[in-house]
């Protein structure tokens, strides 16, 4: 997050169109999970997508009760020593005022706070895609909560809280390529690493079974993140805003050029799987830069993305370890290229003074970057690997091999996400018991029973 | 009487059709298939990954003719089948012990 915005002498007083700005970035943020979720829930295997579906969707639930009780208090209240923050203000997002501003900014702390909120629930979300098929319900939820707790708002704090030791250091983040995909790819990394391969894991075919769920989520994302980018400057009085607009666009179309060029000379085929895996590749990767870098660095950091991220996600076949949907590949691998790319392209100008090796610097912004990219990826990936095997020793962290073979969605949801019986022109009307055992007949399912009676007559 | 069976690609059933009507065929049967030849069907690449799908759609046609339009009727449907690639699909003949026409009840040759 960028220091603050000072444009006159005096205090900054609230802005109206400031905070109209940031309640709708907040509103587009918020249509990023649901993104998220048809993004994964398209990639998965039929028999799985609802539960693909529902770890992004808890994700909203969760993570917002906590952001209410502390949350909100652990990342972004006064810093205790650089790696936390507490502000017994802030519990229950009590004691502020309607008008009270954040801290420098011409918006009130309730923007801030939803804004920020959004931020909070994507990221565990994102950390899903790579436990496709094969994790309880209950274990995720649990796991969620402990890690939003222990990881996120501990990392946000670093990130973006005044204070942290990352953001004192001067390390560039603008909108969370480190504290949102580095976090969540290492964390996916660690925790995958605990709970093992899914059954099958190369000797089935797991083929995505609707990329057209597939796009539409990629479509959502891509909107959403000019909420999540150009919303981070909290304001857009200086142009910063619309700059990281410009570069969210920019570096988007040039990562998914680049990794659909690499798979037709690879694979022989322009595949839509990997247009929408190119365009998030470019959205991760400019996150943390594109309010430092111009447009044509925009332009190189989104093709250098998504080619290293095309590559990156052949990765997991050749060391065995299961990143089900890429999240190693496409986050971990395009946020590291996106904050050490800052450290060669940032150009003095827009968020920061700090210049890039490109742009008439030195290697100290590189070497800022390597420094939180390195502490934030070794924190998640440990602290991650440690939650995932307490949860496994204790409620388990997996459903049972014939439950994941069958079918998670079943299994945990008591639900299919298509009904296939009616295919080719309807059934016949029945009559099934919900509930088993005995039951006092109810009104409805007499008359139910008469009807057919009825028709057989 | 010949039971010609052919399974071919779905995009040349409509040559099929025009070639069988110029020789005078009146009816003809056709069914939705899916199999493999030689070629084992396709590939599909999902981010690098490479799955082989074996079934790969395909059309089934089948006439009944009489003994001597037989082998005619088989060049027919071949020279309209042909694409010249891969995959083209094969055709066959069965003896046909008999034949009823439902409505009329005529057997035989006067059934096809």
């Amino acid at each position: 997050m960028p220091p603050g915005i000072t444009l006159a002498a005096d205090a900054p007083e609230l802005s109206a169109a400031n905070t109209g700005f940031m309640l709708i970035c907040s509103a587009l943020v918020m249509l990023m999970t649901p993104g998220l979720a048809f993004f994964y829930g398209g990639m998965v295997r039929v028999k799985s997508t609802l539960n693909m579906l529902m770890m992004s969707f808890i994700s909203l639930g969760i993570v917002t009760v906590l952001w209410v009780l502390y949350g909100f208090s652990l990342a972004f209240g006064t810093d205790h020593g650089s790696l936390i923050a507490w502000d017994s203000d802030y519990v229950g997002l009590g004691n502020i005022g309607l008008t009270q501003l954040w801290d420098g900014y011409t918006v009130p702390v309730y923007v801030f706070a939803v804004f920020q909120l959004m931020f909070a629930i994507i990221t565990p979300a994102l950390i899903s895609g790579a436990l496709a098929d094969r994790v309880k319900f209950t274990a995720w939820a649990l796991f969620v909560t402990l890690w939003a707790t222990i990881v996120y708002f501990p990392v946000a704090h670093w990130v973006w809280g005044t204070g942290g030791w990352a953001f004192e250091l001067g390390v560039i983040d603008f909108a969370g390529g480190t504290a949102v995909h580095i976090n969540a790819g290492a964390a996916a990394l660690g925790v995958i690493l605990v709970i093992g391969k899914r059954v099958g894991f190369k000797k089935d075919p797991m083929r995505p079974h609707s990329l057209p769920l597939v796009m539409l989520g990629a479509g959502l994302l891509w909107f959403g993140w000019f909420g999540f980018n150009a919303g981070s400057w909290l304001g857009n009085d200086d142009g910063v805003g619309a700059l990281m607009f410009l570069n969210t666009q920019v570096a988007t179309a040039a990562a998914m050029l680049s990794w659909l060029v690499y798979e037709k000379l690879r694979h022989g085929a322009f595949t839509t799987l990997g247009a929408a895996s190119g365009a998030v590749a470019g959205l991760v990767a400019i996150t943390p830069s594109g309010g430092s870098c111009s447009p044509l660095g925009a332009l190189a950091i989104g093709a250098v993305a998504g080619l290293l991220c095309a590559m990156a996600v052949g990765l997991k076949f050749r060391f065995g370890y299961d990143d089900s949907l890429d999240v190693v590949g496409v986050h971990l691998v395009g946020g590291i290229a996106g904050s050490l790319l800052v450290g060669l392209f940032a150009t003095g100008g827009g968020q920061s003074d700090a210049k890039g090796l490109f742009y008439g610097g030195n290697l100290d912004q590189l070497g800022k970057q390597a420094a939180g990219v390195g502490a934030v990826l070794a924190y998640s990936f440990l602290a991650s690997a440690v939650l995932a095997l307490l949860i496994d020793k204790t409620i388990g962290m997996r459903v049972g091999e014939d439950e994941e073979v069958g079918g998670i969605d079943q299994v945990q949801h008591a639900e299919t996400a298509y009904d296939f019986s009616g295919a080719g022109g309807g059934t016949a009307p029945r009559t099934t018991t919900a509930v088993p055992g005995p039951q006092p007949q109810s009104a409805a399912s007499s008359a139910a029973k008469q009807k057919t009676k009825k028709v057989d007559a | 009487m010949k039971l010609i069976t052919a399974v071919v690609k779905p995009h040349r059933l409509d040559e099929i059709k025009e070639a069988l009507q110029a020789f005078g065929v009146q009816g003809l049967t056709v069914t939705e298939a899916s199999g493999y030849g030689r070629q084992r069907g396709h590939t599909e690449v999902y981010r690098g990954a490479e799955y082989t799908v074996d079934l790969v759609p395909k059309i089934r046609i089948e006439v009944l003719v009489e003994d001597d339009d037989a082998e005619q009727l088989v060049d027919v449907i071949v020279k309209a089948a042909r694409t010249g690639k891969i995959g083209d699909g094969k055709v066959w003949t069965l003896p046909v012990e008999t034949a009823v026409r439902v409505r009329t009840g005529e057997r035989g040759p006067d059934a096809v």
